[in-house]
């Protein structure tokens, strides 16, 4: 089959075969990142707008960076630089981007759902970045490109999601691709983070972290978030470390050729130690590197998606 | 429109020996050459080649260097380049099972370049279909036909059954 998307909303919708074809794509282009050229012209003349409202560091980079490396064009605004500060709204803002001719955005807003909004009212693709609570789902398809590349197919293999889930888009993205995987995902945290309805996703809601561990292969942990103690979601950060923080001893109650994630920013201390963040188990860094390639797929596909079927040209 | 046409294995084999005869006959039986396939009709008559010669080979994805995205569908099946040795100062063939308008190749001579810089290249094609779009001439052809610009020449060479390899023309469909 061949790609017909123009957006990329969420990996709900995603079958199987596109999951695929992006981590196909995605790792022909981790070895364009590896090679002396590290840049091919498939985006050149195409100018990308990342339009980022509200903050990120390492997702923001990694799109600017893909996009530089597909030879596009790129144009990033954050909240406090563009319009919105002045009242406009979303979608003001965004036709004022395709009125200057972008070719694609990409887009991170706290309100669930403002990337398919804006899928609905532009003429040109739009990436999720990230909303609300959502969806994260570039992070989802990077974090399963990771797992694969370290343990092969995820059929049938023991992931663990551990902390923040109920408010984690990350969790949300992960969940979804996993599901289509055939990976077996357990979530484990604090009752509070991680409520027993999150089962409907069709996943294992555990608050035993010992046998959510036992012989997992992928952990993937989550940042906990300092405001949600202020939220009353769990009564201090040394207890949430002394509950549920990654330790040596935890660690190995894990199958021995486990691995270890994070979507970053790390708490060092608190939701994982440091000698395990940077011990030999630890793909924190892989992520990052294949957070470019994941996107160079994901820009470079949906740029040439199309509904209909023309002619190649030999 | 004219008939179907179809090469069977025999004929085939009878083309890729040619080929690789055309590579002797220039560079001597012991050819200072690499192959370098593209992706993905390529691949499979690259390592024949290559077999049969005794030289390197290479798979070359040109997918990125294309200028038509958006233009035509992005296949689902993605080879990615491998070239698993310096090509700097080397020559290097490029084979392809057809050529038509030239575009592939000129991106996949692009691909090429962004590995290093060959001392020369050469082009290798099992089927030469005529009707070029850019300045481009094979080194070396297997078969040469004329389909009308409706028709399109497909190739199949079976890496575990070459027994089984087939090239036929067919209507393109509307």
């Amino acid at each position: 089959m061949s790609w017909n998307r123009r957006h990329l909303l969420t990996l709900e919708e995603l079958s199987l075969a596109e999951l695929d074809q992006i981590h196909a794509t995605a790792a022909s282009f981790k070895k364009i990142l590896t090679r002396s050229v590290k840049k091919v012209p498939a985006l050149r003349g195409k100018t990308i707008v990342n339009l980022f409202l509200e903050p990120s560091t390492r997702t923001r980079m990694a799109f600017d960076m893909a996009a530089k490396r597909l030879s596009a064009d790129t144009i990033s605004l954050d909240a406090k630089s563009s319009s919105t500060t002045k009242g406009e709204s979303l979608r003001d803002t965004a036709q004022n981007i395709e009125a200057l001719q972008a070719d694609m955005i990409v887009v991170r807003h706290s309100a669930p759902g403002s990337p398919l909004y804006l899928s609905k009212i532009l003429g040109i693709p739009v990436i999720n970045a990230g909303d609300g609570a959502h969806e994260h789902p570039t992070q989802g398809l990077l974090d399963t490109f990771t797992m694969r590349e370290r343990l092969g197919s995820l059929k049938g293999r023991r992931v663990v999601i551990l902390g923040d889930i109920l408010y984690s888009r990350v969790a949300r993205s992960n969940i979804q691709a996993l599901k289509t995987f055939g990976a077996d995902v357990t979530l484990v945290g604090p009752s509070t983070l991680v409520p027993k309805h999150l089962e409907a996703l069709g996943v294992t809601v555990s608050h035993d972290l010992r046998s959510a561990l036992a012989d997992a292969e992928v952990v993937m942990l989550l940042r906990i978030q300092h405001e949600r103690q202020n939220a009353g979601m769990f009564p201090s950060i040394g207890e949430y470390t002394s509950m549920f923080g990654l330790n040596q001893q935890r660690a190995a109650w894990l199958h021995p050729n486990a691995i270890i994630m994070h979507p970053g920013p790390i708490n060092r201390g608190v939701e994982i130690d440091s000698e395990l963040a940077d011990g030999p188990r630890s793909v924190i860094l892989d992520q990052v590197t294949n957070g470019i390639a994941v996107r160079m797929a994901v820009l470079y596909l949906c740029a040439g998606g199309q509904p209909e079927y023309v002619t190649p040209t030999g | 429109m004219p008939a179907p046409l179809t090469f069977d294995a025999p004929e085939l084999h009878a083309a890729i020996e040619r080929l690789a005869t055309a590579i002797e006959s220039r560079h001597g039986v012991k050819p200072p050459v690499v192959l370098a396939g593209i992706a993905n009709g390529g691949i499979e008559l690259a390592q024949r080649l290559g077999r049969r010669l005794g030289v390197p080979t290479a798979q070359l994805n040109p997918a990125f260097h294309r200028d038509d995205i958006g233009r035509n569908p992005i296949p689902g099946d993605t080879q990615p380049s491998i070239i698993p040795f310096d090509i700097t100062g080397r020559t290097v063939v490029i084979v392809d099972d057809v050529l038509h308008s030239g575009r592939t190749l000129k991106a996949a001579i692009d691909e090429l370049f962004d590995w290093g810089r060959p001392a020369a290249v050469e082009l290798a094609i099992l089927i030469d279909r005529g009707g070029r779009k850019m300045p481009f001439a094979a080194d070396y052809v297997g078969l040469t036909v004329t389909p009308t610009d409706r028709q399109k020449v497909n190739v199949f060479l079976d890496a575990t059954d070459p027994s089984r390899d087939t090239a036929s023309i067919t209507a393109l469909k509307s």
